[in-house]
């Protein structure tokens, strides 16, 4: 933090789209917010104190603030990413800010991932499919390669955010598209030996339109993925891996 | 009026409240999870370093066990816990991790022959074991005396949520996220559910439940400087507190972490000490050594917290233009291990300070971090007051960390006691005798009541609830932090009383349909301040030093006056003040009964009970010669018949007999320099 220069302190403009749909008078709008910029100032910083001074009524979502939860995500002049982590110092002076296109819109800047997200889960199955169906907990665990532990974890580390949905030209259209978060999943229990699912079994769930062959290959996932997850080339793997099914 | 029933009730969709879930489901009862969040934004998905459990796999492990890990704990807690739960815990633990694995969590494991590894700022080699190949690994954390914190990298808590979490789904449980219970359904006796707001739609709702349990996690941010998630306001153990029955145990025990990034209070992990980070001065010199030789950087929390405010106030911190703080130096890990193993470390410190710590130090202070107190239970984890009211993980008070808990424990209590009192509930919901017959007019008087609170504030006075909780942050953190004073804490006691008054006044401009998030802070102020007044009037009142309550003006620990456990009540809600009561811990039935820590201060007033239950136990010991460590274990402190009956069983250990002792004896320490 003592390596961050300090510079002259700007105004800075927040230009926020608000619609509350709980309102049946509201209509999607944007507005103006002034406030001025202080040493290391976070869009987590910004929103709560245009909240806490400004307009009390402002809705947005955070909870670690740390860039680890995926709760902030929202568009960031123009590009999906997440709030807590964005300094300002690295925007100009008019911020324009909305909520992420595709997820149901709760009001101004939180949208509902959460539902989206569980209704992935619930489709793709996300979790290991094991027959025997308790394992002796007295009993040592099963012994894994760490390198493939690692494997597993670096696909595990997505924070469900939405960023990937929200910059995907598929998603836009076609609502049934499980996108990079989906697909990914997929990846990451075809690569887990635990689980006992057959690539027969990963076609009927992702073997489609609204799976790996609905994938335009535009790749905005992977350059606003802010984990920095191998999307890409795990999307051509999955699909390469589907086709010889 | 919208009445939901169930069997059970899980409030909070963090780890505890997940993994309780799982149990109760699995034995057949209906369950429905709340959450104020998505529950994988749970804060437990921030937890970094690793989980506790003595499996003791790799080389640095080897000889450990649920007695040291038992030991370590109590220790820790500076003799704050119940041992019993403490027994439960540590004998769980391992199971715990087992389970995790099959679930999915992708461990770190040991790699067999020589790896590099810093142990006190210096290289050492050491070899792993063949036959430990592919188990799972474990890294170093304060306070133990083996290494026995497994961990995926530094996301462990994110692993461990979301495959508990996908769990959850594979088990069909209902996840209602972004409902925020208000307040609970009771009688003065039973509990019957809650009062729930949806924080979409701004409608008030009724959950009806044969037990109830709340698993909501921490309530650090009644600070200003926290490492918690902004959602950890405490609102679980809030509305038990305001049912004026069910108490609240060791409010004034908080935690603050030793290696908080300066000023933003991101953590990060414990792990980075683990790994062999250093505690470096303003002149950056190592000085944790001249301190506390035994332990050093790896002392528990409040040790290293302490010590470095200490530093600090003795001149030698280094400064920037936002304060005094220390530094926290992880570049002799070297590259490769910060990239694999402390990637979440790295990416906070680069997006946050702008520091990368491959090649730099990371500016840190310690800041409040955990919340030993919460809603006490017995070892079940069930009220002592309310029937059919539970709570789990860092909600709870259940007690296993006492006055401090140790890194890597936190996450390791909320599965087991998921686990534990998972089981406890459905056994409570098989008995005919706690099926309910509730009055639908007791539900509509709770119900009108949390209504026509909250349209009371809109109507309001003139206090801005946002400006109530910002004084109340800086309240605590000035003046209820790591050194605490008489003056001081009645100063804070003062200025909380008159915040709860203005609170009664708030002022809630905005009229928004829905969450509308000025009213949510609204009903939120004054019950943080509650929790504030326990915390602040309980450290008034204990006049000792005990873990991390530290008193400057009553700097020994003093087991004579105070081997208590705090409990808060508040029974008039109109009062300004808890009422508190305490609860004798019993020196006579402690397997480990209270001593030195191996750590911190060496002179405490000790319990007179103390040396007659250490002659005790040793003539025990001598009695039992050639008994296995179960045998005398259970001789000194017998706890299993308090464990569903499912996790009783002893873990089985690489190269440990029958009677829990280890066969292979490996030529060397395995360690070379
Ligand atoms: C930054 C950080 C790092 C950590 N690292 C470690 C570590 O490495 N190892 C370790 O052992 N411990 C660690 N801890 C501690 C540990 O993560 C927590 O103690 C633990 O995860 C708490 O889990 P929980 O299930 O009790 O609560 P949480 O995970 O906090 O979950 C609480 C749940 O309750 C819900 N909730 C809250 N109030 C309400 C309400 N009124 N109505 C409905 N729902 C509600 C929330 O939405 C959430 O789902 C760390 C803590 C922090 C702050």
């Amino acid at each position: 933090m003592n390596n961050i220069p300090v510079r002259e302190e700007r105004t800075l403009r927040f230009h926020i789209l608000r619609h509350n749909p709980q309102d049946s008078e509201s209509v999607p709008h944007q507005q103006v917010f002034e406030i001025q910029e202080a040493d290391s100032m976070t869009l987590f910083i910004a929103l709560n104190e245009i909240r806490e001074n400004l307009d009390s009524s402002l809705q947005f979502d955070f909870v670690c603030r740390a860039g680890i939860c995926g709760s902030c995500a929202m568009i960031i002049n123009g590009k999906p990413g997440l709030a807590c982590r964005t300094l300002t110092r690295d925007l100009p002076e008019d911020i324009f800010l909305a909520p992420l296109p595709v997820f149901e819109l709760i009001s101004d800047l939180s949208v509902n991932t959460g539902k989206w997200m569980r209704a992935i889960s619930e489709r793709l199955e996300t979790w290991v499919h094991n027959r025997q169906e308790e394992v002796d907990l007295q009993q040592l665990e099963a012994p894994m390669e760490q390198s493939l532990a690692y494997s597993i974890y670096e696909l595990e580390r997505c924070i469900e955010c939405g960023c990937c949905i929200a910059a995907c030209g598929t998603a836009q259209m076609r609502d049934q598209f499980v996108g990079a978060v989906g697909l990914n999943k997929i990846a990451r229990f075809r690569l887990d030996p635990r689980d006992e699912r057959e690539d027969t079994d990963f076609y009927e769930l992702i073997g489609d339109e609204s799976g790996v062959f609905g994938c335009l290959t535009l790749l905005g996932c992977e350059d606003v993925c802010p984990k920095e997850l191998p999307l890409a080339a795990q999307l051509a793997y999955m699909r390469r891996k589907m086709a010889s099914v | 009026m919208q009445v939901i029933q169930t069997d059970v009730l899980l409030i909070g969709g963090g780890l505890a409240g997940l993994r309780a879930a799982i149990a109760a489901r699995r034995r057949g009862h209906d369950t429905i999870v709340l959450s104020l969040v998505p529950a994988k934004r749970s804060h437990s998905a921030a937890a970094q370093g690793g989980m506790q459990a003595s499996l003791a796999n790799s080389n640095k492990g080897m000889g450990d066990n649920e007695d040291i890990h038992f030991a370590d704990t109590v220790r820790g807690s500076d003799w704050g816990a119940d041992q019993d739960v403490v027994r439960m815990f540590v004998n769980t633990a391992p199971k715990a991790v087992r389970e995790l694995a099959a679930w999915g969590v992708p461990w770190n494991r040991v790699e067999r022959g020589d790896r590099e590894v810093i142990i006190n700022g210096e290289k050492v080699t050491i070899t792993e074991k063949d036959e430990a190949h592919g188990l799972i690994t474990a890294r170093n954390f304060g306070g133990t005396r083996h290494w026995r914190t497994c961990y995926v990298s530094d996301g462990t808590g994110h692993s461990m949520l979301y495959n508990v979490n996908d769990r959850a789904i594979a088990e069909n449980i209902p996840v209602h996220e972004r409902m925020e219970a208000m307040a609970l359904i009771h009688d003065g006796e039973r509990c019957y559910g809650a009062i729930v707001r949806n924080l979409i739609s701004g409608e008030l709702l009724a959950y009806v439940a044969r037990a109830t349990c709340i698993a909501t996690g921490g309530f650090g941010r009644i600070y200003r400087v926290s490492t918690n998630a902004i959602i950890n306001e405490g609102m679980g153990a809030a509305i038990a507190l305001e049912t004026g029955v069910a108490t609240l145990g060791n409010m004034e025990a908080v935690q603050f972490h030793p290696t908080a990034i300066f000023p933003a209070g991101i953590l990060v992990t414990e792990g980075c000490r683990g790994d062999g980070g250093l505690l470096l001065d303003g002149e950056q010199k190592r000085f944790m050594p001249d301190y506390e030789p035994e332990k050093k950087e790896l002392a528990s929390r409040d040790v290293v917290s302490r010590r470095m405010e200490e530093h600090i106030a003795a001149g030698h911190a280094a400064k920037s233009r936002f304060g005094d703080h220390l530094w926290l130096d992880i570049r002799l890990l070297g590259k490769k291990h910060i990239d694999t193993k402390l990637r979440e470390v790295k990416d906070i410190c680069q997006y946050f300070l702008g520091v990368d710590p491959v090649s730099q130090l990371i500016p840190v202070r310690p800041a409040q971090h955990y919340s030993m107190g919460g809603i006490r239970t017995n070892y079940r984890g069930e009220s002592q007051q309310l029937k059919g009211l539970f709570a789990a993980g860092e909600a709870a008070c259940w007690d296993m960390h006492g006055f401090n808990r140790l890194g890597g424990n936190s996450v390791a209590e909320t599965v087991v006691a998921g686990m534990l009192v998972g089981e406890f509930i459905a056994d409570f919901c098989d008995k005919p005798e706690n099926e309910i017959t509730i009055s639908t007019a007791l539900i509509r008087d709770c119900w009108q009541k949390e209504s026509a609170h909250l349209q009371g504030l809109c109507i309001g006075g003139g206090e801005n609830p946002f400006g109530l909780i910002r004084e109340m942050q800086n309240t605590m953190t000035e003046l209820v932090g790591i050194f605490r004073h008489g003056d001081r804490l009645q100063q804070a006691v003062d200025k909380l009383q008159l915040l709860l008054q203005r609170s009664n006044n708030l002022h809630v401009a905005s009229q928004a349909r829905g969450a509308n998030p000025e009213l949510v802070a609204a009903y939120r102020v004054p019950r943080m301040l509650k929790l504030a007044l326990c915390v602040a009037y309980g450290a008034l009142q204990r006049t000792e030093s005990r873990g991390a309550h530290f008193r400057e003006d009553y700097p020994q620990r003093n087991d004579q006056l105070w081997l208590k456990r705090t409990l808060a009540r508040w029974p008039d809600a109109d009062a300004i003040l808890p009422s508190l009561d305490y609860e004798e811990l019993s020196v006579m039935n402690m397997e480990l009964p209270p001593g030195w820590r191996g750590y911190g201060a060496k002179d405490f007033i000790n319990h007179p009970d103390a040396p007659r239950r250490e002659q005790e136990i040793e003539q025990l010991r001598q009695s039992m010669a050639g008994a296995s460590r179960f045998e005398l274990q259970n001789m000194l402190m017998p706890y299993e018949q308090l464990m569903p009956e499912r996790y009783r069983r002893r873990n089985a250990r690489l190269g440990e007999n029958e009677r829990g002792e280890i066969e292979i004896r490996e030529t060397g320490s395995g360690e070379k320099q």
